[in-house]
């Protein structure tokens, strides 16, 4: 073959190439599965492995980039996928800084995207950003209504000294001061701190009715182990960034008793059988812990699940209006998540407004509590 | 603030002060005989403590197949050197420290995974597993540039430590883990609750800091080391050779670092990152001993614990913060007060 019909060939192959996907949506990702998020990032990238090969019955495409939980590293990754790859819709990160930023460049770059941490931007910049994760408040809501039930008077926190434990204390307090309920102490940690003798002592000099830990994870249990160490007998409350396997493997038998909000997914088995999610939920957990070892089920492969069921659903809408990689496309997925109506998901049922971009309600939120080293759902 | 609590923090700050202390002598140790600035040195926390507790949970942990790659590394190197020179007796030598050994140490670690009851045989495979990384590292990374300027060593420090960090997220995974504690026993003295765990980090410590007194001032080898220390150039022409000082020195830092690592895994949560930021610590307390004194460093690393122990109580978001800005006004202090000393005038 001589050269120049050599690259007539490929030039033609190409040209195919771009006609079969022509109907292909493009999804970017942004995760972080390595840094300080690692254990969180795992998990939600983990989700993407269970995705079928089709959005909504039209083949689809993902591109995962790494960003390592560095907010920079997720604007850079975020600004590719747009510019280069020109994807249909943007979905990521995993801490809130990185997930801002991206949710940012999505609404400079007028396209879509499916938030899969909490974002800290106010409801008008949200235009272009949906937000699957149940907000903040909506859990804490529900710790505090449990302590109105208690008799609970005061409460201690304890929490990250990061965005997370700022996040937890805001929704923490939104919810107390109202119901007469005082919160006396701030004390804050890093997770990789070898002690927290000095905010466990503050706490119980203190002496509230109740203590609230705003950590994450297997990060939750140092300051629960400390003040359980220390005597301290009240009731625990921890967030839904704590509720995992691993927290009860490093915290053992001091943990149990401990009481924390999460999606309805962790307890799927224990929902009545009129719960739509209770479907859902049960068969993405049997799927995910098939593939990734029993009891490895967590919120955050909920969220990426969740974001792909929303997309899911408003594929074939705005497949109706454009063709994929184009502006008009994009702007059509935005108007069909917007209007999304009773969406289940893993994690609760979503139905979004042009005012509401998460579109979630209290059904996307349970109480659980440690017994018997392994998280039930409270009745 | 009642005397109690001054009490209990006080407590808190030698436990900790007493793992900052070791990690403080590692970084002198290794940075006065090799220059290098050892950033990693907090690595060997955190994979002595993870492989403490994988091994607890009855599963051979990923260091070991990095000890079999990283000594098959150094086989290569050394077999290939010695094969050039013609000294192809030295090659078994070679293969046995290098192949044999760590084999040795895998099948050890096999069997303490099928005995999660013995903890004194775990402890000990850790030790096994991670101190040789010390020597290897050295072998691997350092020896072959030990003549650049400590920028240059610096960098390669840094590389070494994402190298680990990220090694170590994939053995480990990104949540932490804890090992269970040796004993129960804890002993009431007035208000205190002091732990036997408590009472063995500083027991440790104690003995470690002995006994590297008695390796300096009584033995060969470490008056080999302190030779180095003073004068590499003068320390060669008597006949110490500069690998060699190198690589013990990083084999004892490997060894600290691993026992700090077992000592702490049973009273904190360890992350596959947390070992870093132990070390730097460890690093501010060097730093007040200008990187070269030990008695210093360790009293250094002892302020360290105090300093965050007590500001953990009263300003606790603020506490890294207080911590680390203390090496501002110490190395002000210290470049007042030292004469500075070009390298190359050595």
């Amino acid at each position: 073959m001589s050269r120049r019909s050599f690259l007539l060939a490929s030039a033609l192959l190409a040209s195919l190439a771009c006609a079969a996907s022509a109907q292909e949506v493009t999804v970017g990702v942004t995760l972080g599965a390595t840094g300080p998020g690692a254990s969180l990032g795992i998990h939600y990238k983990n989700a993407f492995q269970l995705f079928p090969k089709t959005l909504g019955g039209h083949p689809v495409k993902y591109i995962i980039l790494e960003d390592a939980t560095d907010p920079a590293n997720a604007a850079k990754n975020a600004r590719k996928l747009i510019a280069e790859d020109k994807v249909d819709v943007i979905m990521g990160s995993v801490s809130v800084p990185s997930t801002t930023q991206v949710a940012q460049i999505a609404t400079e770059a007028k396209t879509p995207m499916i938030a899969l941490s909490p974002v800290a931007l106010p409801p008008d910049k949200l235009e272009w950003t949906f937000v699957v994760p149940q907000p903040v408040p909506l859990m804490m809501s529900a710790v505090v209504e449990h302590m109105k039930t208690k008799g609970v008077k005061t409460v201690g926190y304890v929490g990250f000294s990061d965005s997370w434990g700022d996040l937890v204390l805001k929704a923490l307090e939104q919810h107390a001061n109202p119901a007469g309920i005082k919160v006396v102490t701030n004390e804050r940690y890093a997770r990789a701190d070898t002690s927290v003798t000095g905010q466990v002592i503050k706490v119980l000099a203190a002496n509230p009715d109740a203590v609230v830990v705003g950590g994450s994870g297997t990060g939750g249990a140092l300051p629960h182990l400390g003040l359980v160490e220390r005597g301290y007998k009240k009731q625990i409350y921890h967030n839904h960034g704590t509720v995992n396997r691993e927290f009860i493997k490093v915290g053992s038998k001091a943990v149990e008793g401990a009481i924390a909000p999460t999606g309805p997914l962790i307890v799927p088995e224990e929902l009545p059988a009129d719960n739509p999610i209770k479907k859902v939920a049960g068969e993405f957990i049997q799927r995910y812990e098939q593939t990734f070892g029993a009891g490895s089920r967590n919120a955050f492969a909920g969220y990426s699940y969740d974001g792909f069921l929303l997309l899911n659903a408003a594929v074939p809408g705005a497949m109706a209006k454009a063709k994929p990689g184009t502006p008009e496309f994009r702007s059509a997925l935005r108007d069909a998540i917007e209007s999304a109506k009773n969406v289940v998901g893993a994690h609760g049922i979503y139905n979004m407004t042009a005012k509401d971009h998460t579109g979630l309600d209290n059904r996307a939120r349970v109480l659980v509590q440690v017994k018997d080293g392994a998280w039930r759902l409270m009745k | 603030m009642t005397i109690d609590i001054a009490l209990w923090l006080t407590q808190d700050a030698v436990t900790n002060g007493a793992v900052y202390a070791l990690l403080a002598l590692a970084l002198v140790l290794v940075y006065t005989v090799t220059r290098v600035i050892f950033v990693p040195q907090g690595e060997f926390i955190s994979f002595a403590a993870l492989s403490l507790a994988t091994l607890q949970a009855g599963k051979v942990p990923g260091t070991v197949y990095l000890l079999i790659a990283g000594g098959a590394l150094v086989a290569l190197l050394d077999g290939a050197a010695a094969f050039r020179s013609g000294h192809l007796r030295r090659l078994f030598g070679i293969g046995l420290l290098n192949i044999g050994l760590p084999a040795l140490v895998a099948a050890a670690a096999w069997f303490a995974a099928q005995r999660p009851d013995n903890l004194w045989l775990q402890m000990l495979v850790t030790l096994a597993i991670v101190t040789p990384f010390g020597p290897i590292i050295y072998r691997l990374a350092f020896q072959p540039l030990a003549e650049m300027s400590v920028l240059v060593l610096l960098i390669v420090a840094v590389a070494v430590h994402y190298l680990l960090t990220g090694l170590g997220l994939v053995f480990f995974g990104g949540e932490g883990l804890r090992s269970s504690p040796w004993s129960d026993f804890s002993l009431h003295v007035g208000v205190l609750n002091i732990t036997a765990q408590s009472l063995w980090v500083i027991f440790s410590s104690f003995v470690l800091i002995f006994a590297l007194w008695l390796l300096f001032e009584r033995t060969l080898y470490g008056k080999a080391l302190r030779a180095t220390a003073i004068n590499r150039v003068g320390a060669r022409l008597v006949g110490i050779s500069a690998a060699f000082a190198g690589s013990l020195s990083f084999t004892l830092a490997a060894l600290i670092g691993a026992i700090a690592g077992i000592l702490i895994s049973p009273i904190t949560t360890i992350y596959y990152d947390t070992g870093f930021l132990i070390s730097l610590k460890g690093f501010v307390g060097a730093i007040i001993g200008g990187m070269v004194s030990y008695p210093l460093a360790a009293a250094g690393a002892l302020l360290v614990g105090f300093l965050e122990s007590f500001s953990s109580f009263w300003w606790s978001a603020f506490k890294e913060s207080i911590v680390f800005t203390l090496i501002i006004p110490v190395l002000l202090w210290r470049s007042l007060t030292t004469r500075h000393i070009e390298e190359d005038d050595e």
